[in-house]
């Protein structure tokens, strides 16, 4: 009566292993050892989607925990930081002083600044390669460059960091005759180089997903390979391209050590990429060991960490939507 | 005109990914380079002495290696339960699975210095204060900066690695390995746990090395949930902070006193975490191409 597989059974004999899963005293219905073999799957599966749904709750524990060491902004803390403070005030970022200034302007706009150097940068080299690898490279060189490519998004971002700060720097800084070693712009460069695997991997499985059905119809009337892959390929997989590169900017806003090391971490409120910056995670980062539990500058940390959270959760839910878009538009479903 | 107009576009995008192999070869060369001058058997074996200007970093990646265990124990068995439901469960049309597949998607792009926050807050000064008010009356032990947290940080953060890989490969087992299955008479359960996820082992291997991979490497998470500067012994208690290669690195270029006499130490430290993050990538690239060629036959 036992249906039971042993591990040397594995692949499945023939009938000859074969027994009916029914006890002959049973005429009709389930016998009772059936039903409790039913009873434990049914239980087995509420077990496994209630495993599930715990990644739900993580996701919600995670925005509770860190907005909840910085709810009490809302009525003000003992050292008098509102939820007003990080807007309020001159444009300066000085939490350590007599009068502590927490405005996150400077920190903003930092951010940003080294974002959008690393964007220019790095989605026009990732999208061409993305093109490349999907489009023109030859079978065996193509299944090359897509590990060599993810290997770059395999070094750690520390490492990334150290080698900015070791070569990098000292490269931009004579290239481009800058005063200050760490700068905008070399932070910049240095997170292209981890947005860059990102944007290439999910911008090439868009590029590849386009059925061949559109190449062979546009050369067939025509068009050469280049005009295929440019007005072609490249605009059906606009919606994927789109959340590649929705997705890298998250993912730019939210790294933190290459920023921390390379950054020079000074909150000026300027547009000059010469100039040092600091962002939104690296204060963090720099600032959160030092500090004490429960003080204002605590709670107004993990209220930029709360920003962070929020920001790249649009950010990921909307190059999401992208990604669905892309496969309502190929395969006409998701 | 044509022919030209194409050649321009093949060689430009062509030029775009030779940049980018460059960059890559430039900075594992440079690396490599410099980072095996000073390497030393003495280097990986021994503890950082005078002010980390000499010696070498053995409790760092005993910490890191630590680390990673931990992580994994908490990481695999819980993403790959999550990975079955996604598989074999869920119905695409199902509220639970849109909320769960969101919820994943989201979690893979929190930035890891969101996750250092969380575990600070969550498993530190919440989870860790309830241990000890019930288990220690109050007394200080769980309620800080510890590898266990550490770990259990790193574990939420490298969830979404084990799960999507795992999800890949149960769903490339053919569907006739279960219909045949439930076929026999064995249930569902029985199925799935004796006949599909045997196949998929691939699959959790490459998801535990990847996730290993991403948890010796990220610095962020761990710099307030347990990772130290230094210490004079090796952690051995769960609740004793730890060094962690990463976070050694970063200590090493921003917080030293004599920038010429750390240099050499920091390319062979950078070097000893390139490697083994590389190794740990190339073995799951391999395995996960092996299991592709599979899934295809």
């Amino acid at each position: 009566m036992k249906t039971k597989f042993r591990n040397s059974e594995r692949e499945l004999k023939p009938a000859t292993t074969f027994r009916p899963n029914v006890d002959p005293n049973v005429v009709a219905g389930v016998s009772p050892r059936s039903q409790f073999r039913h009873a434990i799957d049914r239980l087995a599966e509420i077990l496994i989607s209630g495993v599930a749904f715990f990644t739900i709750a993580v996701i919600f524990l995670i925005f509770v925990y860190v907005g909840k060491e910085a709810l009490p902004l809302v009525w003000g803390t003992s050292d008098g930081a509102t939820i007003a403070s990080p807007f309020t005030g001159p444009f300066t970022w000085q939490p350590v002083s007599t009068v502590p200034k927490y405005n996150v302007f400077p920190l903003i706009l930092g951010t940003l600044k080294v974002t959008l150097i690393a964007m220019l940068l790095g989605t026009p080299l990732a999208l061409a390669a993305a093109l490349y690898t999907a489009e023109f490279a030859p079978g065996r060189i193509r299944e090359w460059i897509k590990p060599a490519i993810e290997l770059l998004a395999g070094i750690p971002s520390v490492v990334l960091g150290s080698f900015a700060l070791l070569v990098l720097a000292s490269w931009v800084q004579d290239a481009f005759g800058i005063v200050y070693r760490l700068n905008a712009l070399t932070a910049g460069i240095a997170l292209a180089l981890a947005i860059i695997p990102i944007i290439y991997t999910i911008s090439e499985d868009a590029l590849t997903a386009v059925p061949r059905l559109y190449r062979e119809a546009s050369l067939a009337l025509g068009a050469s390979k280049a005009q295929t892959a440019v007005r072609v390929v490249f605009p059906s997989a606009i919606p994927g391209i789109a959340a590649a590169i929705i997705l890298g900017f998250g993912r730019a806003i939210g790294e933190t050590m290459i920023v921390l090391m390379v950054s020079g971490n000074s909150a000026i409120l300027s547009l000059d990429p010469a100039l040092p910056v600091r962002t939104l995670s690296a204060t963090i980062a720099a600032e959160m060991a030092e500090v004490v539990v429960g003080s204002g500058h605590y709670r107004i940390l993990f209220f930029i960490g709360t920003l962070l959270f929020l920001i790249t959760a649009v950010l990921n839910w909307v190059g999401d939507r992208f990604n669905r878009r892309l496969r309502e538009r190929l395969f006409g479903s998701s | 005109m044509r022919k030209f107009v194409d050649r321009t576009f093949v060689v430009l995008s062509l030029a775009a990914t030779v940049i980018i192999l460059a960059i890559l070869f430039v900075i594992i060369g440079n690396i490599a380079y410099h980072g095996t001058e000073r390497l030393s058997w003495e280097f990986i074996t021994a503890a950082p002495e005078s002010g980390m200007t000499a010696g070498g970093i053995f409790p760092a990646i005993y910490g890191t290696v630590l680390l990673v265990l931990l992580m994994s124990l908490a990481a695999v068995p819980f993403g790959v339960l999550v990975a079955i439901y996604f598989a074999e469960y869920a119905r695409p049309e199902s509220r639970l699975y849109r909320w769960t597949r969101m919820a994943v998607n989201n979690l893979a792009g929190v930035p890891s210095i969101v996750f250092g926050l969380f575990g600070l807050g969550f498993f530190v000064q919440s989870i860790g204060k309830a241990i000890d008010r019930a288990a220690y009356s109050g007394r200080l032990v769980y309620a800080q900066p510890s590898i266990l947290w550490a770990a259990m940080t790193m574990a939420v953060l490298t969830l979404p690695v084990v799960i999507i890989t795992v999800e890949e490969t149960l769903r490339a087992v053919p569907r006739d390995y279960r219909e045949a299955s439930l076929a026999l008479g064995a249930t569902k359960l029985q199925t799935i746990f004796r006949v599909v996820l045997p196949q998929a082992w691939s699959g959790v291997m490459t998801g535990a090395i990847l996730a290993i991979s991403r948890g010796a490497g990220e610095v962020a998470p761990v710099l307030f949930t347990g990772a130290a500067y230094f210490l004079p012994r090796l952690p051995s208690h769960p609740a004793d902070q730890f060094m962690h290669l990463g976070y050694h690195i970063w200590v090493l270029t921003t917080q030293s006193t004599n920038v010429e006499a750390t240099k050499p130490l920091l390319y062979s430290t950078v070097f000893v975490l390139v490697v083994l993050t590389f190794l740990l990538n190339i073995t799951a690239i391999l395995i996960r191409n092996r299991m592709r060629k599979w899934a295809v036959r």
